[in-house]
């Protein structure tokens, strides 16, 4: 145990030496959720939009102004063709052209033509103002006329009343960060002890390979821990996100997962001798499957089948789901413990794995 | 076995799939001895000091290190032996102290012994203005040196020397053979791989590795009379000629 002892303490003298990692570390976390709280949102505000108006009615004219005076719109000109529509879209001057028709009214026919070169703003816009022209219409037909039945459809957005996007990113951030600082930061600290040779110094002691790894993993360990109480702690101070679980669950899950990324970082280690290759490594098979296919950025329910089912086998999928569920739904164990199972499963395979591989490579 | 032999093999062979790196190796070294294992690169020296220091597995033969069977006792071997790699094995960016505390820690030695043994290595090697600088800022002499003291810092029985002066300069070479004596003196056993011939000539005994055989064992001068040369290189090209795999 005392040569435990000083692996452990060995590892944290790197560590600290490397002031610049170290930098990275806890840096990267607080830029991030900075970045992605403040900067980064899915609500799309003052898009330009253009007016071809035909008809030139009290109608028209109501529903234009209407679009402008919400927040998501900007008037940016009064066109009179197609021709000089096309030319504002090619020259990126506008996002979105509403084309009335000379009896749009009574015909109910209005054209909404949107720039799709970014479809998910495109949709967004058009859902707006889809969402006014149909408010419209309705504030109409209640002058007019009395309608037969009127239904008034409330909404509640459960656990996210505002619909902030933090509350998105705050889980998938959590989640890169502890993947980075675990799998990379241990797999780049075990090959390094090859590339420099240390490794067979230390397998020709009387340690325990065991030890050695056990020591130079657990400093991580405690860094994901800080890592993972400060990025809580911005989220809650900074963005009010609730805290609406246990924090005591939430911290052992967390754990959990950073074992998770710890095994597969030590897996890497034992498959490739250069620190080089073992960045690469966990830049391209664990970094971006976590970005892309956790469900983190892209929701899961849109993509192909088979993404669908590869993103089963992403650790970061399941603590991602886990997270919420703490975080915002406030559910315990027996509501998420299938997502644990889950996640114990791969640290479990990911372990054997490992120490089958580093047998092998003992013996011969 | 007797007592005296701190290194005994018989047959000692490792296959790699069809490849024989190590074909029956015979011999034995003797306690105090400073014994070198020469041979061009790919030999198989290289394997044959991993299997002695439990760093592979042999695939038939026997072998003893320090009294212990290297098949069933890998753990007390490991106690008793100190290990140099060609690349010095130590940590650049931490400092001499540190260095010298981790591998006198890794041993399982005493707090209290650590910190003994790291203080008397310090001033032994007179390196006290240096102590907490890092190893990366030393000159390549003094890195080789501290090396070496680390490897034996738990005084073990024997110390395994893995092409210990690869890239260093014939002085720096020849300082650094000086510690490998005193080491000798205390009665520390000296298994070293070498390609440097001129080496060859400051060790008790040698032995010749070709194609994963021993050609040739002895003292350096007795092997020159045997091979009627002048030097070891002499020795060495005669017997290389013979090699099948370069």
């Amino acid at each position: 145990m005392r040569s435990l002892f000083h692996i452990i303490q060995k590892e944290v003298w790197h560590i600290l030496r490397d002031r610049r990692t170290l930098l990275i570390l806890f840096g990267m976390p607080i830029m991030q959720i900075l970045l992605f709280g403040f900067a980064i949102t899915n609500e799309i505000k003052e898009a330009d939009v253009a007016i071809l108006d035909r008809a030139h009615d009290e109608h028209s004219h109501a529903l234009t102004e209407r679009l402008i005076a919400s927040e998501y719109f900007i008037f940016a000109a009064n066109i009179r063709s197609e021709q000089e529509l096309e030319n504002l879209f090619q020259q990126g001057d506008i996002k979105l052209g509403i084309i009335f028709p000379k009896d749009w009214f009574a015909s109910a026919g209005l054209q909404i033509i949107a720039d799709a070169t970014d479809p998910n703003t495109a949709t967004t816009l058009v859902n707006y103002t889809q969402a006014i022209v149909a408010d419209y219409l309705r504030d109409q037909q209640t002058v007019t006329q009395v309608p037969p039945r009127q239904i008034h459809t409330e909404l509640r957005m459960l656990y996210n009343q505002e619909l902030a996007s933090v509350f998105m990113f705050v889980p998938g951030v959590m989640t890169i960060i502890l993947m980075l600082v675990s799998a990379m930061m241990t797999s780049i600290a075990l090959t390094r002890e090859k590339e420099l040779g240390t490794m067979e110094v230390l397998l020709v002691s009387p340690l325990r390979p065991v030890f050695i790894i056990l020591g130079k993993v657990a400093p991580y360990v405690i860094l994901s821990m800080i890592n993972t109480a400060l990025i809580l702690l911005l989220s809650v101070w900074v963005f009010a996100m609730p805290i609406r679980g246990s924090l005591l669950l939430l911290f052992g899950e967390s754990l959990l997962f950073v074992l998770t990324a710890l095994a597969l970082g030590i897996f890497i280690s034992t498959r490739t001798d250069s620190q080089q290759v073992a960045m690469l490594f966990s830049l391209m098979v664990l970094m971006l499957p976590t970005i892309l296919l956790s469900g983190f950025i892209f929701p899961i329910e849109s993509m192909p089948l088979p993404l669908q089912m590869i993103s089963n086998i992403i650790p970061a999928k399941w603590f991602i789901i886990i997270i919420k569920d703490v975080m915002l739904k406030g559910v315990g164990m027996a509501y998420i413990w299938e997502e644990t199972l889950i996640m114990a499963g791969m640290f479990l395979i990911f372990t054997l794995l490992s120490i089958r591989n580093f047998n092998i490579r003992l013996s011969s | 076995m007797p007592a005296k032999h701190v290194i005994e093999t018989r047959e000692l062979t490792k296959r790699f799939g069809t490849f024989t790196a190590v074909d029956h190796l015979t011999f034995s070294v003797s306690r105090g001895e400073i014994f070198g294992f020469l041979g061009a690169n790919g030999a198989g020296k290289t394997t044959a000091m991993r299997m002695l220091t439990g760093l592979s597995r042999p695939t038939s033969g026997q072998g003893s290190v320090a009294g212990f069977d290297i098949h069933r006792e890998a753990e007390q071997i490991k106690r008793r032996i100190g290990y140099m790699s060609q690349k010095f094995s130590l940590y650049e960016d931490l400092t001499v102290r540190e260095n010298i505390q981790f591998y006198a820690g890794i041993y399982g030695l005493s707090w209290r012994a650590v910190r003994q043994r790291t203080r008397a290595l310090i001033d032994e090697l007179q390196m006290q203005d240096v102590a907490r600088s890092l190893v990366g800022s030393l000159p390549l002499g003094w890195k080789q040196k501290l090396a070496f003291s680390t490897a034996i810092i738990h005084e073990p029985d024997i110390v395994f020397l893995d092409e210990p002066t690869g890239g260093v300069d014939p002085i720096t070479r020849r300082q650094f053979w000086e510690l490998i004596y005193a080491a000798a003196e205390r009665g520390v056993t000296v298994f070293v791989t070498t390609h440097y011939m001129d080496e060859a000539e400051y060790c008790d005994r040698i032995s010749m590795m070709v194609d994963g055989q021993i050609r040739a064992m002895g003292p350096p001068h007795d092997l020159k009379t045997q091979f009627d040369q002048d030097n070891m290189n002499g020795v060495f090209l005669k017997l290389a000629r013979e090699s099948e795999r370069s």
